[in-house]
């Protein structure tokens, strides 16, 4: 059985006995790199040189976990959009393929203070646009589950390389989904944190009101421990929230007797597969049987979520990647003059999917389009907020889907990217409202990995981790995925 | 609202972009799925309804004003595409 299979508190007595150490955990993660992402493609950059050095280091200790914490020693995949300082990170945009970061993330920091190892950069949509992983501008991710489906996005490489066991964990961003999508997608467990609570400096932004970093990995248990050691507050990124950090693990009891769990029925009902509503209204049956109170409510304003998100992240985005202009990073193409320059560099640089949303934003902030599209997309995202604020009142989370279906085909949506945004509808409400959230397996439908997610108070990380990881106990656990029938 | 052609070319002006006439029409069919789509907002009053940019109620964050390191001259410099006396270097602005 590989390593990257173990159970943590398994790793964590063999790391003690010394019967493992962190070479081993890093020889395994670079073995099956080698034998299997020439097929899954998760990753565009593997630092084979680095994670070595990295773990001869903590092998120099007597015990790293006792030394570093519950992570030392697990390799991790780090999105392509979170700065590792002397490792390539490039957004999986052409216009930042030679870009090397000056500086570490907050959480890259913190992850390697925890002892965990960076093995590479995780491929995704470029610039996190995107919800298959397909728009990547070197070469799209395949679902390890079936290989000619999509992983999801745009944290797909993270989410295949967990659900391939390329890695043990790895981090993704999350702005209208792209941390749940792919967990669902790939049948892997992804957190998405309360707006604030995660540090975003060194995460190249994409909507900044929305962007969150969080954990993807194959327990729950697992994304508790990743989110322990990087949640807090920053300094560095004025969004930052001042909050306590719970003991997230000391949540983890099973225990959800008389615990308040509503069920919008827009999440159930029309534009839902039928195999994936099956799945999940087993689920909550599980839910009621572990004593919770179970109660179907409305979240009326939800059906217009995408569209706001639609015009408030190109907006955000617009301007953010207004950075991008061949001058002080990236790959510039020469010009004339300096305007034009910054147009090739740009138009060269950028895929279709970013330039689209950046004139998209562009013009929704236009003078004169402002109020009509902008303002009105603010507008409804309170509405979206206050339908939470109402339900949040009398309960303790939310459950229903990740996605509205399974895994789809590479390239079945190339011709609309509208299709393939309304996808996003279960995932989205969750950002406009800053909300916390996770996706965890709950069965197969047409073979594929169906995703529960549940939704908590702002902040209230704890309860829904402990709702999950009650639900996790009693499922079944998905079987391996075959990856096109090369998994050794 | 439908957004044209003409008015593709302009926006893609102001986000320093070069469109090909075939990219054009492209971008003016997707740019119109989604403003099209975006209409469905009409449907909702939001008269009364203040608007939400952020979620935290956090504002004005500062620190205290004291000096602090900052990145070095060359380490700042390190991903230029060109560079001269410790600048960044770009085509002349001005004849």
């Amino acid at each position: 059985m590989s390593l990257l299979r173990l159970p943590l508190k398994e790793i964590h007595n063999r790391l003690a006995k010394r019967e493992l150490s962190a070479t081993d955990l890093v020889e395994e993660s670079l073995a099956r790199i080698a034998a299997v992402d020439g097929k899954v493609r998760a990753f565009l950059t593997v630092d084979e040189e680095g994670a070595r050095e990295h773990a001869k280091r903590l092998d120099q200790v007597d015990n790293p976990v006792a030394s570093f914490g519950p992570l030392a020693a697990l390799p991790a995949g780090i999105k392509d959009n979170i700065c590792t300082e002397g490792i390539k990170t490039t957004c999986a945009s052409k216009l930042l393929a030679n870009y090397q970061p000056i500086y570490s993330a907050t959480v890259v920091e913190k992850l390697a203070k925890a002892g965990a190892i960076t093995i590479g950069k995780t491929n995704m949509d470029e610039f996190a646009m995107g919800s298959s992983s397909e728009n990547s501008g070197f070469y799209p991710v395949h679902n390890p589950w079936d290989l000619t489906r999509v992983p999801g996005g745009s944290s797909g490489g993270s989410a295949a390389a967990v659900a391939a066991e390329e890695v043990y964990f790895a981090l993704g961003s999350d702005t209208g989904g792209s941390i749940r999508q792919p967990a669902s997608f790939c049948g892997i467990v992804g957190l998405k944190p309360t707006y604030g609570l995660v540090s975003r400096y060194g995460l190249v932004a994409f909507a900044s009101s929305l962007d969150q970093i969080g954990p993807l990995t194959k327990s729950v248990e697992d994304a508790a421990y990743v989110l322990q050691a990087i949640a807090g507050h920053d300094p560095q990124d004025s969004t930052s929230a001042n909050v306590e950090i719970p003991d997230y693990l000391s949540q983890l009891t099973g225990d959800i007797r008389g615990l308040r769990i509503a069920v919008p029925r827009e999440m159930m009902g029309e534009g839902i597969e039928p195999g994936v509503c099956e799945q999940v209204q087993k689920a909550i049956n599980q839910l009621e049987k572990l004593g919770a109170i179970i109660e179907e409510v409305s979240l009326p304003h939800i059906e217009y979520a995408v569209a706001a998100y639609y015009l408030l992240s190109p907006a955000e985005a617009s301007s953010n990647l207004a950075r991008f202009d061949g001058v002080r990073y990236g790959v510039r193409k020469e010009g004339e003059n300096l305007i034009d320059l910054y147009m090739e560099t740009r138009s060269q640089g950028f895929g279709d999917e970013v330039k689209s949303r950046i004139m998209l934003g562009t013009y929704a902030l236009s003078s004169g389009y402002y109020d009509a599209y902008y303002l009105k997309a603010q507008k409804v995202r309170t509405l979206i907020r206050q339908d939470f604020e109402r339900l949040f009142a009398k309960y303790d989370v939310i459950v229903g889907p990740t996605t509205p279906c399974v895994a789809y085909k590479i390239g079945e949506n190339a011709d609309s990217p509208l299709t393939m945004y309304l996808k996003d509808i279960l995932t989205i409400p969750v950002n406009l409202a800053g909300l916390p959230a996770i996706s965890v397996p709950c069965g197969l439908s047409e073979g594929m990995p169906v995703g529960l997610q549940v939704i908590g108070k702002a902040f209230d990380e704890s309860t829904v981790l402990r709702v999950a990881h009650a639900f996790e106990q009693v499922t079944e656990r998905l079987p391996q995925p075959q990856i096109g029938g090369i998994r050794v | 609202m439908a957004i044209s052609k003409e008015q593709v070319y302009h926006v893609a002006q102001l986000s320093r972009l070069k469109l090909t006439e075939e990219e054009a029409e492209q971008y003016t069919k997707v740019l119109n799925d989604v403003l099209k789509f975006a209409e469905k907002l009409n449907e909702l009053d939001t008269e009364n309804v203040e608007p939400t940019s952020h979620v935290l109620s956090i504002t004005n964050v500062l620190r205290e004003d004291v000096v602090q390191p900052s990145i070095p001259r060359e380490k700042a410099l390190s991903n230029a595409p060109d560079q001269e006396d410790g600048l960044f270097r770009v085509p002349a602005v001005f004849e």
